[in-house]
């Protein structure tokens, strides 16, 4: 047995795109174990709620994450329309289904170019990037941010895509994903990329329910659990099917980010050929009382909303579980015993999203 | 398994133009959509009810009902267009170009008078003016 020694990962490190903190227990290469740090960008935004009027913390909602913006809008709007009883008009829920899976191609896209940069892939990084890039003008023009969106609001959401622009967009889809084909083959069929993901890792079905896992990291290992089949927004409407893949590595965690990126791009095909025509929005009265929890599936799994009214405009309580804070678990169990080397994908392969852990 | 997949891009990528734009020369186009930053649009219409800076979720907007003062720090709004959104008589308006960037922090203020319609990048609004540093506190 070796000396031990602790090596500090992070928060400032080249492939962690947020600051999270690790301590790296190590004998020689070989890290026996690892105690994480977060908070070093809390932010208390839970908190807020009892500062602002419940329309307009949307906004601040949005600023939980930078890269699933639109589906913590999303979640809080639908969580306080839950509350209130309010029904929304069906075309609005057809364009947040659209704009919620652009998000997901564009985090997914996002985390495919983190991944390669994380194995010193710096081309296959760069490739990645400049098909996202494609997805990030859709937003533009049609939300007004490339980033945060700000189009979503209690009842509905603020902008209407018009026909033409919906049929230019089905376009625009083909084309990512016929470009996307040639880039995710690489993560998938190249034999140097294999070399740093198959078999590394492993969550197996069982530990990956035990450790209440979410999203990829779960379906990676076989679970078939996908929030999005509870039919919340036009999900009921569609025709669709969780992505699994069994082998529990960062192999099959990829695997499942690049099919679901081609999943995303037929759920948008469809939405567009389905969306009924009508209003977007419907006033909403009266103030949120009561407690109404929610569940959505984010890119990077299962979020949970909670939110307690009492009857003013000031909600009461309100708390968001993010998807990273429930991998984080999984992070802990497949770092020991990896190399020092391996421990960038590995921590990469959990897609953390330190900002919407510490909110 | 199959080597070097990533080959075929690499060629399509030599034979082809460059996929970012080339900024001094070709600068960025906004789409009509596009959120750049708040301006007030008719200051002879608004009425000074401060709707906008009730509802702002920063903070960022001072309405002075007294002085007819509409005020805007820059460096605090996140340009959501919820006060465009909410304001009754319709005077504020989203611009499609960013804020230009700023070498001090006095020039942050974009200050509106009205009704005639002065424009100040007021220095002077900042120091006496200590509502500001207040809902800094605040919010940290």
């Amino acid at each position: 047995m070796g000396e031990r020694t602790i090596i500090p990962f992070g928060p400032q490190h080249p492939v962690l795109p947020e600051p999270l903190h690790l301590d790296l227990i190590m004998e020689d290469e070989k890290v026996v174990g690892a105690v994480p740090s977060i908070g070093f960008v809390h932010r208390g935004l839970e908190k807020l709620v009892e500062k602002r009027d419940f329309n307009e913390m949307i906004y601040v909602i949005e600023r939980i994450c930078g890269i699933c913006s639109f589906i913590h809008g999303q979640s809080y709007a639908q969580t306080l329309e839950g509350m209130m009883g309010v029904d929304i008009p069906p075309r609005a829920k057809y364009l947040r289904t659209i704009w919620a899976e652009l998000s997901r191609v564009h985090s997914h896209l996002l985390w495919l170019g983190l991944m390669a940069d994380a194995y010193g892939f710096e081309s296959l990084f760069m490739h990645c990037w400049r098909i996202r890039e494609k997805v990030l003008d859709i937003f533009e023009e049609t939300t007004g941010g490339r980033v945060i969106f700000s189009v979503c609001k209690i009842g509905g959401v603020w902008k209407d895509i018009d026909n033409d622009t919906l049929n230019r967009i089905k376009v625009i889809v083909k084309d990512i994903g016929e470009e996307a084909k040639a880039v995710t083959d690489v993560f998938v069929r190249d034999y140097s990329v294999q070399k740093r993901t198959r078999g590394i890792g492993v969550v197996t079905y069982q530990e990956a329910i035990d450790l209440g896992a979410v999203g990829p990291t779960l379906r990676g290992s076989g679970v078939v659990q996908d929030m999005r089949t509870l039919g919340y927004a036009a999900y009921g409407d569609l025709n669709f099917e969780p992505i699994v893949e069994k082998d529990g590595d960062c192999y099959a965690r990829t695997v499942v980010r690049v099919r679901e990126v081609y999943q995303s791009l037929d759920l948008i095909r469809q939405c567009i050929e389905k969306i009924p025509d009508g209003e977007v929005d419907m006033k909403v009265k009266g103030n949120p009382s009561g407690e109404y929890i929610s569940r959505m599936e984010q890119p990077r799994g299962q979020t949970f909303y909670y939110a307690k009214g009492n009857g003013t405009k000031y909600l009461e309580r309100f708390r968001v579980r993010t998807p990273t804070f429930a991998n984080i678990p999984t992070l802990l169990k497949i770092l020991p015993g990896a190399d020092l080397a391996d421990v960038p994908v590995l921590a990469l392969t959990i897609d953390p999203c330190i900002s919407c852990t510490e909110r | 398994m199959a080597f070097n997949v990533i080959n075929k891009t690499i060629m399509k990528s030599l034979f082809s133009k460059p996929a970012t734009a080339m900024y001094p020369v070709i600068k960025n186009e906004f789409y009509p959509n596009t959120r750049g930053s708040i301006e007030m649009a008719k200051i002879e219409n608004c009425s000074f009810c401060g709707i906008c800076s009730k509802r702002c979720p920063a903070t960022a907007i001072e309405v002075g009902k007294s002085d007819k003062k509409w005020e805007i720090d820059r460096t605090r709004c996140i340009v959501c267009n919820f006060c465009v959104q909410v304001c009754p008589k319709n005077c504020l308006n989203t611009q499609r170009s960013y804020t230009a960037p700023m070498r001090d922090k006095s020039s942050k203020l974009f200050t509106v008078y009205g009704p005639v319609v002065q424009e100040v990048a007021s220095g002077t609004a900042a120091q006496d003016n200590p509502t500001q540093v207040e809902t800094v506190e605040e919010d940290a």
